[in-house]
């Protein structure tokens, strides 16, 4: 069974310098889960590094929310294209080869 | 070593204000940011650039010194120990005003830079933003056997030692991401990441498509007419293939789970599809014609 460490939410904003509202706003908005046990809440390491690109998004050029959130549909489409061509380049090469 | 100008990079004038310069990074870093441009070299170089030139452009005491020499850079350093030596010594290490401890490596910079700021100094809570460091791209070549299995290799990348596990069944251009082992961070910024792309060279008899190998055996013409037994060599080793009496050239067929094995799916197999290619027989025997003549007759 795969295991996913936990990050305590604060010390992520502690760390990065962040307000906990934007961390919140990502949730609201549906970019990234946030786990609760008990009281605090807990960011899953498989989010973090998602977490730390909008972050730098937010912080690093000043993109809203609104803007983060489109971005985030456009790279995902971006990903599905890059590798598509992967797959359609090598199809081609083995054809090409023959 | 080529003069660089900081102010066409940025679009910007000579008399461009601080703002200006600061309004003019902002767009331009929105339109090359690597995370914006995954996977573009172009634009990591680009926001590489722009990256330097604001560090140049932002800070008051560096622009002064830019715009000071200009493209006579070159002879800045003389002209600064022509002063030290009249006595109005300045910096107290080397002339170098702005080799600060903690700075940053010089990779991110161009030799120009280097040349005439020396290190990039830390500016960490100096009020400057923080960039993450450059990605690293990479390139690892692996024969089409060594992607088959999962395995381990060292790999240097910028004079460090890196071991990665190569998991089965990567694909040819597949590139996998090794977070923080790319360039250092900018201004306390987190480090770049490691792109690693596979480059996996062709196999003399196997074809890969998709998870799925396709190879052509050559057939004699009486074990097609006749039927019997071959070998075939496959990456995870010989295996005995039986042939169907009166096989006829360019059958194909398939051999379930002897394929390439499913990239992060562990045991699952794609499947190797056998093209027999008969060959006729050469330099027959006078005997050998006349039964050759004998079964067309018969």
């Amino acid at each position: 069974m795969q295991t996913d460490e936990l990050i305590l939410t604060e010390a992520f904003c502690n760390y990065y310098k962040i307000d906990y509202s934007f961390i919140a706003d990502l949730q609201r908005v549906g970019l990234i889960e946030i786990t609760s046990v008990e009281r605090a809440t807990y960011i899953p390491e498989s989010e973090l590094q998602k977490l730390e690109q909008l972050v730098r998004l937010h912080y690093d050029l000043d993109i809203n929310l609104e803007g983060i959130d489109a971005i985030a549909h456009l790279l995902e489409k971006v990903k599905h294209l890059q590798n598509e061509v992967i797959g359609l380049k090598n199809r081609l090469k083995l054809y090409e080869d023959f | 070593m080529e003069y660089v100008d900081y102010y066409k990079i940025l679009g910007l004038a000579k008399d461009s204000s601080d703002e200006d310069v600061k309004k003019a990074f902002r767009k331009l870093a929105r339109k090359y940011h690597p995370d914006l441009n995954p996977n573009d070299k172009g634009a990591h170089k680009k926001f590489q650039e722009l990256n330097e030139a604001n560090e140049v452009l932002s800070d008051p005491e560096k622009r002064k010194k830019y715009d000071k020499y200009g493209k006579d850079w070159q002879h800045a350093e003389e002209f600064e120990k022509a002063r030290q030596s009249q006595g109005r010594r300045q910096y107290s290490t080397g002339g170098n005003p702005y080799a600060g401890a903690g700075g940053q490596g010089d990779e991110d910079f161009s030799d120009f830079f280097s040349s005439m700021f020396g290190r990039s100094e830390g500016r960490r809570g100096g009020g400057q933003a923080k960039f993450r460091g450059q990605d690293y791209n990479a390139e690892l070549h692996l024969t089409l056997q060594d992607a088959y299995a999962t395995h381990q290799k060292t790999m240097a990348v910028n004079g460090k030692n890196i071991r990665i596990t190569i998991p089965a069944g990567v694909e040819d251009g597949q590139v996998i991401k090794l977070k923080g082992h790319g360039g250092e961070g900018i201004n306390g910024g987190p480090n770049g990441d490691l792109y690693i792309t596979f480059v996996i060279a062709p196999h003399p008899t196997l074809k890969r498509l998709g998870n799925d190998l396709h190879t052509t055996v050559d057939i004699d013409l009486y074990t097609a007419v006749l039927g019997g037994e071959i070998m075939l060599e496959t990456l995870s080793g010989k295996i005995k293939l039986k042939v169907n009496a009166e096989t006829q050239n360019g059958t194909k067929i398939r051999l379930k789970g002897k394929g390439f094995p499913v990239y992060k799916s562990d045991g699952e197999f794609g499947d190797l599809y056998v093209t027999y290619s008969i060959k006729i027989p050469v330099n027959l025997t006078e005997k050998q014609k006349e039964l050759f003549r004998e079964l067309s007759e018969s």
